[in-house]
């Protein structure tokens, strides 16, 4: 059966021509985008565009799991249409909408109001994740299996931003969401261990600046204990932004066991490190916090593994005056979808952990599938939904934060040079950025 | 120097030199008028977003000895809660025209943001459990006095063993005086119960202990630290009583300290929890000195900031 195209607003050419790309590194071909669909290259019409991808690698669309877009709530951050523009800038054509926005999106009509606006304004497919629990409150259970039967067909819940901190809730959670696939992305963080003051990784840093500290293990225990409820449930976690090597241990061990876990790590834990906080500058303020070296390079060695198996931006958003507090005080979170690839190809591809195919798997197909979307991660092929992000391995540039189009500034690449790889996305066949 | 963020900033010249001015002041302190002309025209601000009466009295008149205009600004609860940011309040404040900023937060490392934010001299009042740099100043002075009374040439603490006693974690003026001491050449000894010993303090230039009785024989000076009581519902320690048990500065460990070794707390003491009044009223306790050489050395450090190169011109025809 084939997969529903998703279907954009009309805009552009009818056919797009894609010559001599790379697909997935694996050799060149031409793609012909028509209708929302790849076509047969050998069916082009005369008026059809043609893209030169000479030198350029084609990848499915990416798929973030994990955006906060803050629509609805706080648009002064970001709106659906600034947000997956931003994701359209970063090669995304789908972004999973996290639920902490205001009203949270924990009832059926909250998420079918996020997917409308996507409908409505994005720039790319726009998937509600719904809260595990009402108001995020960790109490009683949010309407989950109302959300999974809206038009919305939500699959995927997370109180993100806050643990799932009861054992029971957590449990019932799980076994819920398995009669209609569903899957708990757990925000791993025991709040007896990291409270909401916690700001830097506990250790070294912590201590000399006096800093509340996030110990490592806040966020493991947790996430043994998922495991284990996953098993003992037969359903799927998901464990959201991994930001430990004790994590990727339990992870590892849960693997073996068969339990149906699957995790992600955000671009900024594989890059950056506590030492970018000593300043106290509170760009650099992210929950889970940066972690020391050891902790970075755990998490490429498991997503290089497979041990993690998703990248996932944790794109958040936050106004200028929710940020310029003292670092204690300053909103957790920086931005992230327009960088994200090119912080994988510096971290992952540019020294050899992995190959363009592994770049595909972990930006687009294994998140596509995680969260049940069946239009999404798709071959390149003939048929398929016409989700497309053409790249330039070599194209590098200065990242400057002045030049997103997010609508906000926390950007912790500011000034540093990265890959930018990406030259063009489509979405269904139409193009939703063009270098 | 430009600021004074963190005693780390501070060199042993640079110490040696404030509190030999220090001195000075002290001298101006004893005299019937006590003002000198020194910063007419300056104006300091002391920002404080965090209550402090002993600390912002002290700057006051520091400030105030030294002719300066002094104004006492009470930020606390105007950031987040009123939706202010800290940088909009210390721009508005600096807009005003000040030439220092003294500013107070009980967040850690808000007085170096404001520093970024500002031209105005930017100096730490303490900033949540991260520094208290003009603390340590004021407590090297007072030991350094002491010192010289059997010792009237010492210049630096060489040789000198410091035991600083509480809850090391939570406290600026631990982190402080560790480091200024070091830079005087001192000898420190962390001691606490391992809930409250800092992560990572094996890496800090400093000793540790978890048991004071072994250490006080050893010390020329012990500093005991405030304890808040709202770290027991933490969890850091079971009781008072334990904790006094444990680590207060009690009647029967005075005995264990060398004849003349020199007993310091920053106040506001907790008598009976972790000093006894037997220490804090102890012949050797230096705790009313370390509280009257706080205006003599902030009055020091705010000439150091802003007496110096860009002293204020006189009016034309007013001179």
């Amino acid at each position: 059966m084939p997969a529903p195209a998703p279907h954009p607003t009309s805009g552009g050419p009818a056919e797009v021509l894609v010559v001599g790309a790379d697909l997935l590194g694996q050799g060149r071909a031409d793609l012909l985008l028509r209708d929302g669909r790849f076509a047969d290259p050998a069916t082009a019409g005369p008026a059809a565009e043609r893209l030169d991808a000479d030198g350029l690698v084609a990848l499915p669309g990416l798929v973030d799991l994990h955006t906060h877009l803050r629509e609805p709530g706080r648009e002064d951050a970001e709106t659906v249409a600034t947000g997956t523009a931003a994701a359209a800038r970063g090669g995304f054509t789908a972004v999973l909408a996290m639920a902490n926005t205001n009203p949270v999106t924990d009832t059926a009509e909250a998420a079918e109001h996020v997917a409308e606006l996507g409908r409505r304004e994005g720039s790319a497919q726009v998937v509600p994740v719904g809260a595990v629990s009402k108001e995020l409150g960790g109490v009683e259970l949010a309407e989950l299996g109302l959300m999974a039967r809206s038009s919305a067909g939500v699959r995927v819940f997370s109180d993100d931003g806050r643990c799932v901190h009861d054992a029971r809730l957590m449990r019932r959670a799980l076994e819920y969401v398995r009669a209609f696939d569903g899957v708990i992305a757990q925000h791993a963080q025991d709040p007896r261990l990291a409270g909401p003051e916690a700001c830097c990784h506990e250790g070294e840093l912590s201590g000399r600046l006096g800093l509340p500290g996030w110990p490592a293990v806040a966020e493991s225990t947790i996430v043994a204990r998922d495991v284990q409820l996953a098993q003992l449930t037969r359903s799927r976690v998901h464990i959201c932004h991994v930001s430990t090597a004790e994590t990727v241990d339990v992870l590892r061990w849960a693997k073996a066991r068969g339990v149906d876990v699957t995790a992600e790590v955000a671009p900024h834990h594989l890059l950056l490190t506590t030492a970018a906080i000593t300043g106290y500058d509170p760009t650099f303020k992210v929950n889970p916090p940066l972690r020391p070296d050891e902790h970075v390079a755990a998490l490429c060695d498991a997503l290089s593994d497979g041990t993690i198996d998703a990248v996932a931006t944790d794109h958040a958003p936050h106004a200028r005056h929710d940020k310029e507090h003292a670092f204690g005080d300053a909103a957790s979170g920086m931005l992230g979808l327009e960088t994200a690839l090119g912080v994988v190809l510096e971290t992952m591809l540019l020294p050899g952990r992995f190959g363009w195919r592994e770049v595909a798997e972990r930006m687009s197909v294994v998140p596509a599938h995680i969260a049940r979307l069946a239009g999404q991660g798709r071959p390149l092929a003939v048929g398929e939904p016409a989700n497309l992000t053409l790249v330039d391995p070599a194209a590098r540039r200065v990242v400057d934060r002045s030049a997103s189009a997010s609508l906000s500034r926390n950007n912790p690449w500011h000034g540093r040079e990265l890959p930018d790889p990406v030259v063009a996305t489509f979405w269904g066949g139409r193009a939703t950025y063009r270098r | 120097m430009r600021h004074l963020l963190s005693a780390a900033d501070l060199s042993l010249a640079a110490t040696t030199e404030i509190l030999d001015l220090a001195e000075e002041m002290a001298q101006v302190q004893a005299r019937p008028v006590k003002k000198l002309p020194a910063l007419r025209g300056r104006t300091v601000v002391n920002l404080f977003f965090e209550d402090s009466t002993r600390t912002r009295s002290s700057f006051e008149l520091a400030g105030k000895w030294l002719s300066a205009d002094v104004i006492n600004v009470s930020a606390k609860g105007s950031s987040v809660s009123k939706g202010e940011s800290l940088r909009d309040t210390v721009l508005t404040v600096a807009a005003m025209g000040v030439d220092a900023l003294v500013i107070r937060h009980s967040a850690s490392g808000a007085p170096g943001q404001a520093a970024q934010w500002t031209d105005a001299h930017v100096l730490n009042a303490g900033d949540g459990t991260h520094e208290h740099p003009t603390q340590a100043l004021l407590d090297a002075f007072t030991l350094r006095r002491h010192f010289r009374r059997t010792e009237p040439d010492r210049e630096t603490f060489a040789g000198k063993v410091v035991v600083i006693a509480g809850d090391v974690t939570h406290s600026r003026v631990a982190r402080s005086n560790l480091l200024l001491l070091r830079t005087l050449g001192a000898e420190v000894v962390l001691v606490a119960p391992p809930t409250l010993m800092p992560a990572g303090v094996e890496s800090w230039p400093a000793a540790t202990s978890n048991d004071l009785d072994e250490v006080l024989p050893e010390a020329d000076a012990v500093m005991m630290l405030r304890v808040q009581r709202e770290r027991m519902s933490g969890g850091y320690f079971p009781t008072a009583r334990e904790y006094t048990v444990g680590y207060g500065l009690t009647r029967d460990r005075l005995t264990l300290l060398k004849p003349g070794a020199a007993i310091c707390h920053p106040g506001p003491m907790n008598r009976g929890l972790e000093i006894s009044a037997d220490a804090a009223d102890a012949a050797n306790s230096l705790i009313l000195d370390q509280v009257a050489a706080g205006v003599a050395v902030r009055m020091s450090v705010l000439y150091q900031l802003l007496g110096g190169e860009d002293a204020p011109t006189p009016i034309r025809g007013e001179a």
